[in-house]
């Protein structure tokens, strides 16, 4: 490789600079100012923000970093950049600048307090492992930034020490996440020694131009499924997910269930669309290659975890464990964007998890700062809440309903777009099936909603009050849900906007 | 009134109103009360001058030039590159003879529940902006003109209703009212699901002569609008229209409710506070039917047509059914929910005649319905509010112990069975006509007409329980009505007995409308092979 190859890499990869040199600065600051760790958290926002304008810059280009040898006079390199892979950028960014706010008013958090700087390095590993997920076009890149990004999650979800539920869950990350990294791995190692090649777009070549054993080549690429498939909490994946939910801090909690989520499903739809598709026709959809039929396998997860979700919910009495397997439930539905196997598929996933990233972060801060008043998570401890802590139960209130999808909240238009184009691909059971299963959640939501406000209470609770800081924080997610939910065009064009992958067709 | 937009001032009012009730505080509870009473107060005006501003000859249904009030504008409009091309949709509000009426019903019954909430017990500032919220959804439903608008509206009514039954209402409120919520919730992704499907089926030509997809009601009645190859296209040999004809429907019988899908309301009814009451029977059931009339029939003619029969069908069992029910029961409130269930089975009955008279009975029945059944509610409230019991066989003889009371009660009952001279005779009577006219659904009809008699029976026996024979001493401290409850039953009197002898006041506004859409869906998509079946 010469000098010059590597220059333009770099200027490509700059996002990701910003957040390895954030890291760095993170530990050092950490050291030399170990008795007042208030600046950490600054010096964690300015770099997030400093990332935001160096994503913002990358808008519009695509290219690839490291470029290795074209094939077909396709450039083809290890680390796309396209707005596909910006636009997870900026979920991931957003949802670590919530993340930073609701650090600051966690009152787990602040207990740790002494070791701030190394819970703030840590997300910052996350945050530069995910980067290289989203836009990871080999197989080599894919494990390694999954590995980077899993290693900081695996101490993050021990971060607190408080309670023995802390460690357990750590462990149990680590065990079930060695276990499908390995299988993950001997996947690829089963590919490379099929097709003799790491690289999606290579791969893709060698299977257009010569036979692999279906067979074998089936069970690596489940393999490599199962791998990607525990990062989004796909059952049959998803073993790990309640427990570790229920037992991390509920600012990694959060950040679990949207940004790491994010940066799977994006590797997921990068390794089909790059690897696997051969044409985009007129409408949009793919013509896939014959090896492997991604459509059935998609279908059959997204409905296994959308129901498994959603019905497993049904029982929960620890909040934080119902919204776990309501995440897992929101997986299944972003499967069925990737199910359809069209443009119109990933424009409906996009837009998504955008809302989802609002909802779904309110629910989560709203949840927080009740059970960090109450100091309980548990549903029957919520009785009454609603009258005590009015803006918190309304807020909650309506993150619930826009996570079950009704409008006029931004989860309506989620759903509506994921629905539109089922509909479009004439994939009307499978619509159906999912709408059901709207039906099925909306009985789980609406609990935490009776026990906050129907459920009779013997005294009078105390009222609840909340900081003006809480307050802003949560009407930055509150608001966008309500005025998106009604008047949605920016998202969408923004998401169609983003929608050029690198993909060499 | 050219440019003045009173159809959204009327449906936005009670947002304005809810925000107002939001900011003040929770101890300025008359403060809360009297901004409702303006709010719903004024609503009603504008209703009235709307009434008094209406062309009763122009009929609207499918065609845009004849609806009045129009608001539109664009409201979405996403650029596309490639897919779908550009998704427009549009704020679309428009009234015509079949919606003004319901305009007026639902404004007219907010009203009245306004004043029947006046003591209500606790947490007065969430009732009150719920109960707006409420407004505006069932309004809004009233006057949409674009189905993506009217859904957004349909689904706003759900989040306050379950919150105002299970909040403020009885022992059982918090069974009852996920159980509201959960079935139409259930009806209502059928009707999302028809609403996508309809969206790929059919364009709308824009002023520049593009194409776009459309959430359109209008421009989804014009059968030149359908593609040759989406889903519901009449045009597309192997559509699915049949299918989501049965799907949109279910949607709408489970709000009217129709039998098998009625279980909801019996328990919403009698766990509701009064006031809630009155809004779920007044105006809330009537949405199922005028969706079937707004939607359903004008946009799938031939397979309205083609299943009248199972219609009327419904229709018949719902008015036997629910009257036989009505006829077992020993709670007042379960007999009026379950005459509800027997009286919107007329309204089915009239709609599947698919004649001018019988649509109009069918309206006109929604309207009478609409405030005879309010009535029957607030009867029941007066007494459940003095004696704390609904227990039709712990009264009798209270006729002397509350005189004005068993007056306004016995014109109520006697408007329910349908007698003449009150309005609830005029529109069975106009139900059982038109039907008797379609050869298709006769015999039908005339099974129905026992529910006259079952009606009766029900009706007088309770009478009979509550208001005569020996007075039990336990009640003899009973109160007769006061002023306020004087002020709900005068009007709703009234109406009653003016509908009674002279329904054309009514019967005009809508027969234009109703002429156009007996005729549109008699001939609409006439030559399009049926598939599906």
């Amino acid at each position: 490789m010469n000098l010059s190859i590597l220059y333009d890499s770099l200027a490509l990869i700059k996002p990701e600079i910003a957040i390895s040199i954030a890291l760095i600065l993170l530990v050092l600051f950490d050291l030399i100012f170990h008795h007042d760790k208030r600046i950490i958290k600054y010096i964690a926002g300015i770099s997030v923000l400093v990332t935001f304008y160096f994503v913002y810059e990358q808008f519009g280009l695509r290219g690839f970093s490291f470029q290795t040898d074209n094939i077909d006079l396709i450039t083809n390199g290890m680390v796309a950049v396209d707005g596909f892979a910006s636009f997870f950028k900026v979920i991931i960014l957003l949802s670590t600048v919530f993340i930073i706010f609701f650090s600051n008013s966690s009152l787990e958090i602040q207990q740790s307090n002494d070791r701030i700087g190394e819970y703030y390095a840590l997300i910052f590993g996350m945050i530069l492992g995910m980067f290289f997920m989203v836009s990871a076009n080999d197989l080599i890149l894919i494990y390694l930034s999954l590995e980077l990004m899993s290693l900081s999650s695996y101490v993050l979800a021990g971060f607190v020490k408080i309670r023995d539920r802390n460690s357990e869950a750590s462990l149990k990350y680590i065990i079930y996440g060695s276990v499908s990294s390995g299988l993950m791995l001997f996947g690829i190692s089963l590919v490379f020694g099929l097709t003799g090649t790491t690289n999606l777009l290579a791969l893709k070549t060698f299977l257009l131009a010569s036979s692999v054993n279906p067979v074998v080549f089936g069970f690596a690429i489940i393999l490599i499924v199962a791998g990607i498939g525990y990062k989004i909490s796909s059952a049959p994946f998803h073993f790990w997910t309640p427990d570790v939910y229920e037992g991390a801090p509920i600012t990694i909690t959060a950040y679990l269930s949207v940004a790491s989520k994010a940066a799977g499903f994006a590797l997921l739809v990068r390794f089909i669309k790059v690897a696997f598709v051969y044409q985009t026709d007129s409408d949009g959809h793919w013509v896939m290659l014959q090896i492997f039929d991604w459509q059935t396998l998609i279908i059959i997860l997204s409905i296994l975890t959308m129901t498994l979700g959603n019905f497993a919910a049904l029982w929960q009495n620890n909040i934080k464990r119902l919204l776990a397997y309501s995440s897992i439930a929101h997986a299944g539905y972003l499967l069925l964007g990737l199910a359809v196997l069209s443009d119109q598929g990933v424009i409906a996933l996009l837009i998504y998890f955008f809302f989802y990233l609002l909802m779904n972060l309110g629910a989560f801060y709203v949840v927080m700062l009740i059970s960090d008043k109450i100091g309980s998570e548990d549903i029957h401890d919520y009785n009454g809440i609603g009258p005590a802590a009015p803006f918190l139960g309304v807020a909650l209130t309506i993150f619930l309903i826009s996570l079950t999808g009704l409008p006029p909240t931004a989860g309506f238009i989620g759903k509506l777009y994921i629905f539109i184009a089922l509909v479009d691909a004439k994939m009307i059971a499978v619509a159906i099936i999912a709408l059901l299963n709207t039906v099925v959640s909306l009985y789980y939501y609406v609990r935490v909603l009776k026990h906050m406000y129907l459920t009779k209470v013997e005294e009078q609770r105390a009222q609840v009050n909340i900081s003006a800081w809480n307050l802003i924080v949560a009407l930055l997610l509150l608001i966008p849900v309500l005025v998106f939910g009604v008047y949605f065009s920016p998202i969408v064009d923004f998401a169609q906007a983003c929608n050029s992958l690198l993909s060499g067709i | 009134m050219n440019g003045f937009p009173i159809l959204s001032l009327i449906t936005f009012l009670p947002v304005v109103g809810m925000i107002i009730i939001l900011f003040l505080k929770k101890e300025q509870a008359n403060l809360i009360k009297y901004t409702t009473l303006v709010v719903t107060a004024v609503q009603l005006v504008f209703s009235i001058i709307l009434l008094m501003n209406f062309d009763y000859s122009a009929a609207g249904v499918f065609e845009q030039g004849s609806f009045q009030f129009i608001d539109k504008f664009r409201w979405i409009e996403i650029k596309d590159i490639s897919w779908l091309g550009t998704v427009k949709v549009d704020y679309f509000l428009g009234v015509d003879g079949l919606s003004v009426p319901m305009v007026l019903l639902t404004s007219l019954i907010c009203l009245i529940a306004t004043i029947s909430s006046w003591n209500i017990p606790h947490s007065i500032k969430g009732y009150f902006a719920l109960f707006l919220l409420l407004d505006c959804g069932m309004m809004g439903v009233f006057v949409a003109l674009d189905f993506f608008l009217f859904y957004i509206f349909w689904e706003l009514m759900l989040l306050p209703m379950y919150f105002l039954i299970g909040i403020w209402g009885g022992p059982r409120k918090e069974y009852a009212a996920i159980k509201f919520f959960l079935y139409t919730l259930l009806g209502s992704i059928f009707i999302l699901l028809v609403m996508i499907g309809l969206y790929f089926s059919a364009h709308e030509t824009l002023a520049d002569g593009s194409k776009v997809f459309t959430f359109n009601l209008l421009a989804l009645m014009d059968s030149a609008n359908y593609t040759s190859d989406g889903i519901l296209s009449p045009f597309n040999p192997g559509n699915l229209r049949f299918i989501a004809y049965i799907g949109l429907f279910i949607g709408f019988a489970i709000k009217i409710p129709m039998f098998p899908f009625h279980t909801w309301l019996p328990d919403a009814h009698v766990e509701a506070p009064t006031p809630i009451s009155v809004i779920l029977a007044g105006v809330l059931l009537k949405l199922g039917t005028y969706g079937i009339l707004r939607i359903s029939f004008p946009i799938f003619p031939e397979i309205t047509r083609e299943l009248a029969w199972y219609i009327a069908l419904f229709g018949m069992i719902n008015i036997i059914y629910g009257a036989l029910v009505a006829l077992a029961q020993k709670d007042f409130k379960k007999l009026i929910a379950y005459s509800s269930v027997s009286h919107m089975g007329y309204v089915l009955l009239g709609m599947a005649s698919l004649s001018a008279t019988g649509v109009n009975g069918a309206i006109l029945q929604m309207f009478n319905h609409g405030t005879i059944t309010a009535m029957l509610f607030l009867i029941v409230g007066v007494l459940y509010d003095r004696s704390h019991t609904r227990g039709l066989n712990d009264f009798g003889g209270l006729a002397n112990q509350m005189p004005v009371y068993t007056g306004f009660v016995t014109v109520a009952f006697f408007a329910a069975l349908g007698l003449p001279s009150l309005s609830g005779f005029i529109s069975e009577a106009l139900v059982f006509v038109g039907a008797f006219g379609s050869e298709e659904i006769r015999t039908l009809t005339i099974i129905s007409t026992l529910g006259i008699l079952l009606g009766a029976a029900y009706m007088l026996w309770t009478l009979q329980r509550i208001f005569f024979g020996k007075l039990n001493e336990k009640w003899n401290q009973l109160t007769d009505i006061d002023t306020r409850e004087y002020i709900m039953f005068i009007p709703l009197t009234i109406i009653i007995i003016f509908l009674g002898v002279y329904p054309s006041a009514m019967l005009d506004i809508m027969n234009s409308s109703v002429n156009a859409l007996v005729e549109f869906v008699s001939t609409g998509l006439s030559n399009v092979q049926l598939s599906g079946f």
